[in-house]
């Protein structure tokens, strides 16, 4: 389905744009067909980035992303606006994606307008209705009213109603459940599960742990840009081997177990990125030594489908 | 007795009328307690809190009591509650690391907080490094603007500055919710570790992640639509809540190790009332799933075994 090759970005910042800014560092990874992969890391570690770059929103700076074999960077205007038919994001704030003056159904109309701009009345309100009933709203209750008057679930699930109307088989979900009450959380969730069982693949990214367990088959944690392990789901939470992944696994708050007494390190400063392993500074490690401060570790099969990027 | 409060009542005030964001409320905290408060968005936790420290319009005070350590706060007079502010009762607002004032440095903020409140600042100094000790900031940051540090280090700063002349409360409202989990478990110690010094008596904690709560609170009080719904212990309330939407709430946490193939969670049906016209009696009846003909009267919030509240007629009986 989509496939990310050395795939890097690279930010210019500064006044002049003088300085680098390293967002994203040669990441490769590929979500398979009818797939729920997890992308997880802290804030800045470039999980964003991807989603956008495989949404053609920023450029790529070097690498390439694939969709079922096609290069995306390559694509213009008409073949463009297919990919946008296959492929489709939704973001974390769902407010922030109406314009509050329109009524929250003029999302469907603009595709409309756009995409099927010969179909009936009579058989386009169909096709909203029946993507509406598939996100498990009432349209009844929702059509003709203003974002304000919605709720935040209400409103995601309208965000998911109008990617459904295209049809397609990619989705980029950017932390779309963070902003939701707990509540609401896991019906969207469960909603995302649906789809991916009716062949939709689905690339969510997130920073909460136990909402990325919950639904993934694979899942890549990304430190400062840079894949430090990725691959099965359950080994990835029951079976840890990076460092950084497993201070995450200890810090994850949950309902079943108290904080251990695990030192955690603090994020210090953005450092400046060096020849060496990424997580270098933060690591607490007894088996760290002078190759990781110089060489920068390779992704390693430790296990059959379970990528480390460490000497240890 | 830390903080004691008795059936307060605080309205918005809107064009169309009282907003019932907070209903009745009465509760006490211990000396030394934390206490987290948790529930939906719009249920009430942060009009709560924003009422015990700064009561403005469109906030208005209805009725009720709030005492602090044996002392009758009047929250309902914006400068006499001056004197209590910052020295007696403190908040960490939500959204705090981003007021801090970007054009100046974050020890000249602190010495004009200082000032503002007739402190010396140059008394104040050895303590303020203390505490930054405390809480792994270098003193640097001293010297620094709020724009070279990062979230977790702000968030840091924010909860020294507030904690300062040490206040017997301390509100933190969502002060976790924007940080990563490693910065998130380390926040949250700091907030164990200050109460444990005795740099503050007691605190709330307001947030929405029942499970940060389960890590660090004494006792855990759920709101639902501008009441009060359950009080227990931290424990209790997470392996044997009586409440029904306690209950639904916490059964639809995903935990790690649940997964969607193997353990189907399932969320509440419907939405919460309008405060504006909230209905009659219990107000989560309309989604409550055990419901009978009793809910359309108001249930008490009453003590059905030590310290454990709760305000459902079927658990009562």
């Amino acid at each position: 389905m989509i496939k990310l090759e050395n795939v890097s970005k690279i930010y210019r910042t500064g006044t002049f744009g003088g300085k680098l800014l390293p967002a994203v560092v040669d990441v490769s990874f590929d979500v398979r067909d009818g797939e729920v992969v997890s992308l997880i890391g802290e804030s800045g570690s470039g999980k964003s980035t991807i989603g956008k770059m495989i949404l053609c929103l920023i450029t790529i700076t070097s690498g390439k992303i694939l969709f079922d074999g096609v290069d995306i960077s390559t694509l213009r205007k008409g073949d463009l606006k297919n990919y946008y038919y296959n492929v489709q994001g939704i973001f974390q704030d769902p407010f922030s994606s109406y314009n509050p003056i329109f009524k929250a159904d003029r999302i469907f109309s603009i595709i409309r307008q756009e995409f099927f701009p010969k179909i009936k009345d009579s058989q386009w309100n169909k096709k909203v209705d029946s993507s509406l009933k598939a996100v498990g709203l009432n349209p009844d209750q929702v059509l003709n009213k203003f974002p304000h008057q919605l709720s935040g679930g209400q409103l995601q699930r309208f965000l998911i109603a109008r990617a459904l109307l295209l049809d397609i088989k990619f989705l980029v979900a950017d932390e779309i459940i963070s902003m939701l009450d707990a509540s609401t959380r896991v019906d969207v969730l469960n909603l995302l599960a649906e789809l991916k069982s009716k062949g939709l693949s689905i690339l969510f990214i997130t920073h909460d742990l136990s909402l990325g367990y919950y639904i993934s088959d694979r899942a890549t944690i990304l430190y400062r840009g840079c894949i430090v392990e990725m691959g099965d789901t359950k080994k990835i939470y029951f079976d840890p081997v990076h460092p950084y992944t497993k201070m995450l696994m200890a810090s994850v708050p949950r309902l079943d177990k108290k904080w251990e007494k695990v030192e955690v390190e603090l994020k210090a400063k953005q450092a400046e990125i060096t020849e060496g392993c990424v997580y270098y500074e933060r690591c607490k490690s007894p088996h760290k030594n002078k190759k990781c401060a110089f060489q920068r570790p390779e992704l390693v099969e430790v296990s059959p489908d379970h990528f480390v990027s460490c000497y240890l | 007795m830390s903080l004691q409060i008795k059936n307060l009542v605080v309205y918005y005030q809107t064009l169309s009328g009282y907003v019932k964001a907070l209903d009745d409320v009465t509760l006490s905290i211990r000396d030394g307690e934390i206490m987290g408060l948790a529930g939906e968005s719009g249920c009430g936790k942060t009009t709560l809190g924003n009422s015990l420290i700064r009561l403005e319009p469109p906030m208005k005070y209805i009725k009720g009591d709030v005492e602090l350590d044996g002392e009758k706060l009047p929250i309902w007079n914006s400068s006499q509650m001056n004197v209590f502010r910052f020295k007696k009762i403190s908040i960490i607002p939500q959204y705090a690391m981003n007021a801090l004032n970007p054009t100046i440095k974050i020890g000249k903020l602190i010495s004009e907080l200082l000032s503002s409140r007739k402190f010396n600042y140059k008394k104040i100094k050895p303590e303020l490094e203390r505490r930054l000790d405390l809480v792994e900031l270098t003193h640097d940051v001293l010297s620094m603007y709020p724009i070279e540090l990062s979230g977790g280090m702000k968030q840091r700063m924010v909860l020294v500055l507030s904690t300062l002349l040490d206040p017997s409360l301390l509100i933190a409202d969502e002060i976790t919710s924007a940080l990563d989990v490693s910065t998130q478990k380390a926040v949250a110690e700091m907030l164990v570790e200050f109460r444990n010094r005795k740099i503050v008596k007691s605190m709330i904690v307001i947030t929405h992640d029942i499970s940060i709560l389960y890590q660090i609170a004494d006792s855990i009080l759920v709101m639902y639509a501008g009441k009060l719904a359950e009080k227990a212990s931290t424990d209790v309330m997470i392996n044997t809540p009586r409440h029904p939407y306690t209950k639904l709430l916490i059964s639809s946490l995903p935990k790690v190790g649940v997964r969607y193939a193997e353990k189907k969670l399932s969320g509440i049906p419907g939405n919460t009332p309008l405060l504006l016209d909230p209905p009659i009696g219990c107000r989560f009846r309309d989604r409550c799933p055990v419901a009978f003909d009793r809910c359309f009267k108001e249930p008490p919030f009453i003590e059905i075994e030590k310290d454990h509240y709760i305000a459902c007629w079927k658990e009562c009986i």
